[in-house]
């Protein structure tokens, strides 16, 4: 009787594909989320300083945007990521995994770096500049050329190519940050031009950071164009969704991948530039900071849509610098932001699945009891 | 019921999402029968049979099994009362043997060992006189040694309660012929089974009894020496219906494409198309029968430029032009440049023919977008385009710019032959367009492609229903493992002449063979 | 020199074959752990928290005693990367969330998680260098055989048999280097690097030889048959990406305990854990080939130390090395495309049984 009663159980509850949620109701399951995510968040800062949890998120939100300069920093910060999540998000949408955005930033940065060093008092501005610009692109562009050539003709895995050029473009950078270096054999190459500033991004105003800013959220807005208008656009939304529709409407699959990547690489290229052109006027192996890889998390939780992006970066940027002066404030270590970032984006994640599935409980009736 | 009810299942209901796949099915099959589930596709047979063997968790209703009550959470559970089911979309990984996919989920008591499966498999295979090398990788077999191994599988687990969906819609008559005599040794030695077809001749040839599903509901079941045919077809459809397909006489047909000894090997060697050499007409409608995979689709890709071709020629004589261009080894894109009309509704909808995910409008404008210089695209014209189709076509959706993903199977059709007959083509090929589809769907798709006939459009259709070829073809062409067996005219031929056209080329191969 | 360079290689690979044998589990049961180098991390720094608060414990380094100097770090390296490996199977096996992104977001957690107590512990320490040093527990993780004494005993041995080796010691000397290099080369390591090997053979003959192997890679290359055939492909899910992390998170413990001689930096342990998954394709999903794999990427990985006259600026060209030849091998391999060698069919997707 008891081994017949166990077959009889019926399951507690069984899950099932939501056939498609109003948009108020998916907003609702992610703000959830955050919301869940930043209670376990006070709950763990608690446990580590002691303090009371609302003492901790003012600690947070002054962090972040506590002073003007905190703002322009976060602004910045958010720009810098905003671009890079750019430049990975049409690579994504064709479902070509590019996680190699971190070495393509990095070598953009670097082309940058050259010219600066190389022609910075041999060029005049209006030459050196557009030499820059271009020579930026190009790298960032050319770094993502290989491995989407590589795809396209033998469909080499694009995901660990991807990576693995990271770490080139990382010893890369070590290479002629030793060849560079001030002084001689330091490993660092320090401020460059700091006398003449040229090659830097002019401020606009007094402020360093607006021209970044400018050219990010003219990016975004390109991007966005691009992707939902455009015909290039067009094909990579069929690339990605069906590889096997685009070759039948006669899309050139190995010509849409090479083009994107292209272009994803030149955005990473420009990320560069605004790096050290633009913001740190030098260049070390940590100049891209992760971005490549937080952009990938940034471009997928806004569902690729560039301007959710704007949100969901800065969301993430917020975080970081509200975790870090929590950090500083309480004399945590400052990986405590990524401790942070990291459960949020659990969350997030998490989160999708409510939004995709339902959980059907079972009506309560006793088959047992027959 | 009786005392020897193998299963018995009281009101069950499935539904996904806001679709009701099942509506209160009561079901009853007795050890030593075989019972025959008869419906249209889309009617809710094999949904129903997923949920007996685990697949599916029913929404609502009772199983019993040998009278007692149960639930069946997932297939080992199902394997746990002896429940075994031979899928139509064969449940098997293609990197392993055919041993290691038998023996796959077990849980025998001895050390694992694959040598002594494999013996053991062999004495099964002897006994009901299969042939099967346990060794060989499945991706290297034929669909036919694929269900073989499918059938093992189950008879491995000593199952006593078999389900088989759409056994023979991959066989030659030969080989359901063999496998038919096989259920029939299975049913007396008590085991019962349960066969999922809407092939009538099969259902009258080999059960005991019919249960009919129509739209997911359950309508009656029968035993089957009391029936006949026109009943079971009543059942089934709800009226009777003679398939009184127009077929008007070809208006002065001209020869529009003329393909001559293409040869075409996959990247395994295996020569999937074999010296096939035929001409299709303006105005009239060319059939291809065939086994499922005897390279139909093959030939409509290469035409339509998706395949590449060892040799031959694939002539087209363009109306406007008088030119003869060879579309061999072209892609799509240079078949269009050459001026050539050629629609395509390939057999793979949703995975080729249209995009899933996205809404009506995007998907007209899958062969439009490139028009115009601009960079930007336009949407008012397929916008236009789909609003047209759904009303037309009398497309049931929410709106044009719902996810065709949403749409049920017959309305996902329509808006792909919609679009395809849109572009005003010259040449119009569908592979299977009414598969899947109830029959109000299917006529819709008939009249479209006569429509298209009639307009000296040059028309090939790839069908599976032999009725249905014979009464809408002008002539049908019937190929066999890649190669062409005879082209016949479809107002004078029988279903018997195309029935031994379609196996020619096997029995000639194991004619070789024995 | 050729010895001591094979020696280095090995101790660099060690690692690495326990991060790609874990991630090969993984794989095999169809789920792509992007999380790889975070969990290594945190069975690093979770090693090392056993290790300091057992330290801590006690009053003199004498007091030690090997069984719990070994079994404290040891458990809770092995507790907190099976932490970690619940966390990815929960997020994509139950809440079916996209592999890559829970992968990254793994590993930004764990190398923040790595770091933070790692700055946490150092800063305990109040030491002047920013490393923490538990060099009382990490003498029972690096002890080896003794070589030397083994091979005098050797020798002595058999100058004692055959009279003309010890007549003319000096020509026979070749013997006794020989038995050092075998040594070397064969005997040199501490128990943790033999159980990699021993791990990576026995993952090797399970997912080749067994019942449990067979139904793994079911899962893996087709969940809807395994689940068909009564697989409960959630559970090996489960099972083997948190084996697969306890594995991997090894790699991060036998780097500090082990190769680091007790020594925790933030961020020394570096990108090994991506090499890791690089390995993985590599080894073309064999963990027996594995092993061979990583010694040789053991070996690129310090091969710049070896070659003589190398300014810093061309060292830096040389740290190129390992990640040119993964590129290479990943070309390779797409190149061949044997069927046999592809990577696990459904790798990287999730999924639901009930999928229409």
């Amino acid at each position: 009787m008891e081994n017949h009663e166990k077959h009889i159980r019926e399951p507690f509850f069984h899950i099932a594909k939501r056939d498609t949620v109003v948009w108020w109701l998916a907003w609702l399951i992610r703000i959830a989320s955050v919301a869940a995510a930043l209670i376990v968040c006070a709950i763990v800062t608690v446990l580590l300083t002691g303090e009371n949890p609302i003492q901790v998120y003012i600690t947070m939100i002054d962090g972040a945007i506590g002073t003007e300069r905190r703002i322009w920093g976060l602004l910045q910060n958010t720009a810098m990521l905003l671009c890079v999540s750019l430049a990975v998000t049409p690579a994504f949408k064709m479902k070509f995994w590019n996680i190699g955005a971190e070495g393509q930033v990095l070598v953009g940065g670097l082309a940058t770096a050259a010219c600066m060093i190389l022609f910075g008092d041999k060029l005049p501005l209006i030459v050196l500049m557009p030499l820059i610009i271009a020579a930026s692109i190009v790298a960032g562009a050319v770094w993502a050329l290989i491995p989407a050539i590589f795809k396209a003709k033998w469909n080499t895995n694009e995901t660990l190519f991807t990576l693995m050029m990271n770490y080139i473009a990382i010893q890369l950078v070590s290479f002629f940050t030793y060849q560079w270096s001030v002084p001689k054999g330091s490993g660092q190459i320090g401020v460059i031009n700091q006398d003449t500033r040229a090659g830097w991004l002019p401020e606009i105003g007094d402020n360093d950071y607006l021209i970044n800013i400018l050219i990010v959220a003219a990016l975004t807005f390109a991007m966005y164009v691009y992707l939902k208008y455009s015909k290039h656009g067009y094909e990579i939304s069929v690339v990605g969704e069906s590889e096997n529709t685009a070759r039948y409407i006669g899309i050139n699959v190995k010509k849409v991948i090479i083009r994107t990547m292209l272009l994803s690489g030149a955005i990473c290229g420009i990320a560069g530039l605004l790096l050290v052109s633009g913001t740190d006027h030098t260049i070390t192996r940590d100049t891209a900071a992760g971005r490549g890889f937080t952009a990938i998390m940034v471009s997928w939780l806004a569902k690729f849509n560039p301007l959710v992006m704007i949100f969901t970066a800065l969301l993430i940027v917020f975080l970081e610098k509200g975790a870090i002066e929590i950090s500083t404030i309480f004399g945590l270590n400052a990986a405590f932001s990524e401790i942070i970032t990291g459960i949020i984006i659990f969350f997030i994640i998490g989160s999708e699945f409510f939004i995709n599935y339902t959980i059907k409980f079972r009506k309560s009736k006793g088959g047992a009891a027959q | 019921m009786g005392a020897n009810a193998a299963i018995e299942l009281k009101n069950i209901t499935k539904t996904f999402g806001s679709v009701v796949a099942n509506k209160d099915v009561c079901l009853t099959v007795n050890r030593g029968e075989i019972l025959s589930i008869l419906g249209e596709n889309g009617s809710g047979k094999t949904t129903l049979m997923n949920m007996i063997s685990g697949i599916y968790y029913p929404d609502s209703g009772h199983i019993f099994i040998d009278g007692k009550e149960v639930v069946i959470r997932s297939p080992r559970d199902a394997f746990d009362y002896k429940i075994g089911m031979i899928h139509q979309h064969f449940k098997l990984v293609d990197v392993f043997s055919a041993a290691e996919n038998i023996v796959l989920g077990l849980d025998e008591k001895d050390k694992f060992n694959i040598k002594r499966s494999a013996a053991k498999i062999k004495e099964i295979s002897e006994q009901y006189g299969f042939e099967i090398d346990p060794m060989k990788k499945i991706y290297e077999m034929s669909v036919s040694e694929k269900q073989t191994v499918e059938i093992i599988k189950v008879l491995y687990r000593g199952a006593d309660i078999l389900i088989l969906d759409e056994p023979t819609a991959v066989l030659t008559p030969q080989e359901t012929q063999k496998l038919f005599a096989i259920l029939r040794r299975m049913r007396d030695d008590g085991k019962a089974i349960i066969i999922i077809t809407h092939k009538l001749h099969e259902v009258l040839s080999l059960s005991d009894r019919v249960a009919v599903l129509r739209k997911g509901e359950y309508i009656d079941t029968v035993n089957t020496a009391e029936t006949n045919e026109a009943e079971l077809t009543e059942m089934m459809v709800g009226k009777k219906i003679s398939l009184n397909i127009e077929r008007g006489e070809p208006k002065d047909p001209t020869d529009r494409l003329v393909v001559k000894n293409i040869n075409c090997v996959s990247r395994e060697g295996v020569k999937l198309l074999d010296d096939v050499s035929f001409t299709a007409r303006s105005g009239e409608i060319l059939g291809i029968a065939g086994i499922a995979g005897s390279g139909q689709r093959e030939l409509l890709e290469a035409i339509a430029g998706l395949q590449h071709l060892e040799n031959g020629e694939i002539l087209y004589n363009n109306p406007k032009t008088g030119t003869h261009d060879n579309l061999r080894d072209k892609t799509p894109m240079q078949i269009r440049d050459l001026g050539v009309r050629l629609s395509f509704v390939p057999e793979d909808r949703l995975g080729m023919g249209l995009v899933g995910n996205m809404d009506i409008v995007d998907n007209m404008m899958l062969r439009s977008y490139r028009k115009g210089h601009s960079m930007f695209l336009e949407r008012k014209s397929p916008k236009s385009l789909a609003e047209k189709i759904i009303e037309q076509l009398e497309v049931v959706t929410p709106s044009a710019s719902t996810p065709v993903r949403r749409l049920s199977g017959g309305n996902v059709q329509k808006v792909l032959v919609g679009r395809e007959i849109a572009a005003s083509p010259t040449v119009l090929m569908a592979a299977y367009p009414v598969r899947g589809l109830d029959i109000n769907s299917s006529y819709t798709i008939y009249n479209l492609l006569n429509e298209q006939k009639e307009k000296g459009v040059a028309v090939i259709f790839v069908g599976e229903d032999l009725d249905v070829l014979i009464e809408l073809c002008d002539r049908i062409m019937v190929i066999g493992s890649g190669r062409i067996t005879g082209i016949v005219d479809g107002r004078s031929t029988t279903k018997e002449e195309i029935g031994l056209l379609m196996t020619k080329t096997q029995r000639e191969e194991n004619g070789g063979a024995l | 020199m050729i010895t001591s360079f094979i020696h280095r290689a090995v101790m660099q690979g060690i690692p690495l074959l326990f991060g790609s044998t874990g991630e090969i589990i993984t794989e095999k049961s169809g789920n792509l752990n992007l999380g790889i180098p975070g969990i290594m991390y945190v069975g690093g720094i979770s090693g090392v928290i056993g290790a300091f608060l057992y330290e801590q414990s006690l009053d003199t380094p004498q007091d030690a005693n090997a069984f719990f100097a070994i079994i404290i770090p040891l458990l809770s390296c092995m507790i907190g990367s099976l932490l970690m490996g619940l966390i990815y199977s929960f997020l994509t096996t139950t809440l079916r969330a996209n592999q890559n992104v829970t992968g990254l977001a793994l590993t930004t957690f764990g190398v923040g998680f790595g770091n933070f107590f790692g700055g946490s512990l150092i800063k305990l320490t109040e030491s002047e260098m920013p490393s923490i040093t538990l060099s009382t527990t990490s003498k029972f993780f690096s002890k080896t055989l003794p070589i030397d004494d083994i091979v005098n005993s050797i020798f002595n041995f058999l100058c004692q048999t055959f009279p003309s080796i010890a007549e003319h010691t000096e020509n026979y000397l070749w013997i006794k280097n020989g038995l050092l290099g075998f040594g070397e080369i064969f005997l040199s390591y501490s128990f943790l690097a033999y159980s990699a090997i021993v791990i990576a053979l026995l993952a090797s003959f399970t997912l080749k030889r067994t019942r449990t192997g067979l139904q793994l890679r079911a899962v893996g290359e087709n969940p809807a048959t395994a689940d068909a055939a009564g697989i409960n492909v959630n559970r090996y899910k489960y099972l083997a990406t948190c084996i697969g992390s306890v594995i991997a998170g090894l790699g991060g413990l036998y780097y500090v305990m082990d190769y680091a001689n007790g020594i925790w930096s933030n961020d020394a342990f570096g990108d090994r854990g991506w090499l890791a998954i690089a390995l993985v394709i590599f080894a073309v999903w064999k963990p027996n080939l594995s092993i061979i794999g990583s010694i040789l990427f053991g070996g690129l990985f310090i091969v710049h130390n070896y070659i003589p006259n190398l300014s810093v600026n061309t060292q830096e060209i040389f740290k190129m090395l390992p990640y040119v030849v993964t590129i290479i091998v990943l070309v390779v391999v797409s190149l061949r495309k044997k069927r046999e060698n592809q990577n696990p069919a459904s790798l990287g997707l999730s999924y639901f049984r009930e999928e229409r």
